[in-house]
């Protein structure tokens, strides 16, 4: 059997006296969506923290496996994370280059191949032909992406000017545009409307059925969560309490506990058992 | 309507007298010891002379300044609310507080410089600058005050790459100039290198210099960044200034070798075996040849200079610098190394340092400690900013402005400063973002289909 793309083994983190994550193990496998859903501070940007080299796990492995090769994130600098185990993240509160324009943006992710192309800058001070071949396949590739996320018309105004929607949808492909193994998602559906959220819907099934690429996802739209997740993964207070398919997790008597309190498995408020039944 | 106006205005009013009291009170603490006291000399000894009404005065037309200031911008406002009766505050369509607004004001300015694009203003600049010797009202002064404005232009351009492009604030950026002035200066005393030898070594210094520079601060940013090497730029300096054996101290370095014409100098007699200029291609002699060509040079150097930084900016590591200073973290997310980065910002600013560094010495014959002074980190900073950060266009305009505003104010003496003060002031208020705030995209993608 192949091992999973991604496997996190006995993962914490700790700072201080505050234990963020405690003892968490899961795999996610490639041409997956696995959802990471717990209530607020309950350590899921700290995993994915963990994951793409911003904190130095206190204890825990994490293993991705990309063309036959391991790479142990925890022992990597957040650039080589990205760059060569091929880790690509957004983040809760968008990072995109604001002022640049957002084609711009898209080459920026191209980095690592454009700048072996340019031969660290000779090349392309001196304008070579392999350079410049390597470019046009760079905008080509970010063409392709601003097509399918409906940003072709606004290619050379600034990212920063663009609508909260379409800023989210740039930042993926941003993400994308480095040709990850494995994409995580911080939130990506916070603060879109009914309409977009269903379009963030479709492009990440779609991501997964044409890259087959692995997807993490953080996420408290739940009709994000179970609509198109295959596994979910539910941390309190650091601890996993419950993994599985979304429609196990959805009836787990832990996890509603977790989510509405103690006495709430008498009587959900009705709004709240809707949105945990899922809308999509 | 009316009725809401009134109390409205009642209370401006009240605003209004506050504030230009508390203008007045600003002035009155600066003008009581700067202008209320004068030191004065008599016979032998040293005497204080008072001059309270001119304090009075002063204080007296910042109060009335203020308040004519204050009453213009009140009315204007009660004017635009008057035109505009509606609901007191429409409530923003849900999602456009979100988007930032920083951008917009870059596009306003934009729209209003698009109409003489910069490629044709950048094209008349430098057929300017080519004829500048040549047009009638030219002269030996003139064309010094131009090689002097080129000299700023080309370390602006320099520290732009740092500061403009990679977003590094640079304090102690003097700190390569020195470095290329003394390696040129030092090499050529020691080892007999001509200006075209001693150019390229004297840039190469400046950038392993700017390497060696660059490792110790590479985790600073902002604040502390700016301090550190505002620190480094004094450390070079004082070194300079007290390492004798080898500099020469606060005496300097004098008889740095000129710059030939290909092997010909600008001299009245030729050395022993050799051929003038003057001689070679039979012309009178002139000292302003020298004048002339020095200007050549360093136009010649400061084009190569932008042509290299305008290209680089189109390349990876271009785009890259400016990916570090919108968002280091987000670079890092996208596989960039930010080390990588920020040392060859820092190491291709400080060669181009090094090499207008290399020009100044040549063509001041003499260097010593002093022309080093925090003072010249600040004016080249000053320039870069006023520009507008990261543009080309903006550095020429900014480095005219700096360098020839205390030309011209010289008329003015003791007032030269005040006036450009005044000038930074303005600048600040009216362009906050530079004189040039626009940012063109390194690549569109309208219009490439049809270009290739």
């Amino acid at each position: 059997m192949r091992p999973p793309l991604l496997e996190v083994e006995h993962l914490s983190m700790r700072f201080g006296g505050l234990l963020a994550v405690d003892d968490l193990s899961f795999a996610a496998r490639a041409g997956e969506i696995t959802a990471i859903i717990g209530p607020n501070g309950a350590g899921k940007t700290t995993v994915f923290n963990c994951l793409t080299g911003f904190y130095r796990p206190s204890i825990g492995r994490l293993t991705l496996h990309r063309g036959g090769r391991r790479h142990l994130l925890e022992r990597l600098d957040g650039f080589r994370i990205a760059r060569d185990a091929g880790v690509a993240r957004t983040f809760q509160n968008i990072r995109l280059f604001a002022g640049m324009s957002v084609l711009e943006n898209l080459l920026v992710a191209q980095h690592a191949p454009l700048m072996r192309a340019s031969l660290y800058s000779i090349a392309g001070l001196l304008g070579l032909p392999g350079f410049r071949r390597a470019e046009r396949a760079a905008v080509a590739k970010a063409r392709d992406w601003l097509a399918r996320i409906d940003l072709l018309a606004r290619a050379d105004d600034p990212a920063g000017s663009l609508p909260y929607g379409a800023q989210r949808r740039l930042e993926i492909a941003r993400a994308l545009c480095t040709g990850p193994a494995l994409l995580c998602l911080d939130e990506p559906a916070a603060g879109l409307n009914a309409r977009e959220s269903a379009e963030l819907n479709r492009l990440l099934l779609a991501i997964r059925a044409e890259l087959g690429i692995g997807v993490l996802l953080i996420e408290h739209d739940m009709s994000v969560v179970m609509g198109i997740s295959d596994q979910v993964v539910v941390l309190d207070y650091g601890r996993k309490i419950a993994s599985g398919p979304p429609a196990d997790v959805r009836r787990d008597p832990v996890v509603i506990k977790a989510y509405l309190g103690e006495e709430a498995d008498e009587e959900l408020p009705p709004d709240i058992a809707r949105d945990l039944a899922g809308r999509g | 309507m009316a009725a809401e106006a009134l109390p409205a205005r009642r209370l401006a009013w009240g605003g209004i007298v506050g504030e230009a009291a508390a203008a007045a009170g600003v002035a009155l603490a600066l003008a009581l010891p700067l202008i209320g006291f004068r030191t004065v000399e008599t016979n032998a000894a040293l005497g204080i002379e008072t001059r309270f009404g001119w304090v009075a005065a002063t204080v007296a037309a910042v109060f009335v300044g203020r308040l004519l200031l204050a009453l213009l911008r009140s009315l204007h406002l009660h004017r635009k609310s008057v035109t505009r009766p509606t609901s007191p505050q429409p409530s923003p369509p849900p999602g456009a507080e979100r988007e930032r607004p920083v951008e917009r004001e870059g596009e306003v300015g934009g729209r209003r410089f698009r109409a003489f694009s910069p490629t044709w203003i950048g094209a008349l600049g430098i057929a300017f600058a080519v004829a500048l010797p040549f047009l009638p009202f030219s002269s030996r002064y003139l064309v010094d005050l131009a090689t002097t404005v080129v000299i700023y232009v080309m370390l602006g351009w320099g520290l732009n790459v740092v500061v403009g492009l990679a977003g590094l604030l640079d304090l102690g950026y003097v700190a390569f100039y020195a470095v290329g002035a003394y390696s040129f200066a030092l090499l050529a005393q020691r080892f007999g290198l001509s200006f075209w030898q001693g150019l390229p070594m004297a840039g190469l210094l400046a950038a392993a210099f700017g390497l060696a520079l660059g490792f110790p601060v590479l985790r600073l940013r902002g604040d502390y960044l700016a301090i550190v090497t505002l620190g480094f730029g004094e450390i070079v300096r004082l070194v300079l200034l007290n390492w004798v054996p080898v500099t020469n101290g606060p005496a300097g370095i004098a008889d740095v070798p000129r710059p030939s014409f290909f092997g010909l100098p600008f001299e009245r007699h030729a050395p022993p075996g050799g051929t003038t200029f003057a001689e070679f291609f039979h012309v009178p002699f002139n000292p302003g040849q020298r004048i002339v060509f020095l200007y050549y040079v360093i136009l010649a150097l400061a084009l190569l200079t932008n042509a290299v930084t305008l290209r680089l900016r189109r390349l990876p590591i271009g785009r890259a610098w400016e990916a570090l200073r919108e968002d280091e973290i987000a670079c890092r997310a996208l596989g960039i190394n930010p080390t990588l980065v920020k040392l060859s910002a820092f190491s291709i600013g400080a060669m181009l340092g090094g090499f207008a560094g290399a020009f100044f010495a040549t063509r001041q014959g003499f260097i010593s400690p002093e022309s080093f002074t925090f003072i010249e980190s600040a004016t080249i900073l000053a320039i870069v900013v006023l520009g507008g950060m990261g543009s080309q266009l903006g550095v020429v305009l900014a480095a005219v402005v700096l360098v020839c505003l205390p030309e011209f104010g010289r008329a003015f003496a003791e007032f030269r400063m005040l006036l450009f003060g005044a000038a930074m002031v303005a600048i600040m208020v009216w362009r906050p973002r530079g004189l040039v705030a626009r940012r063109a995209p390194s690549l569109r993608l309208a219009g490439r289909d049809g270009a290739r």
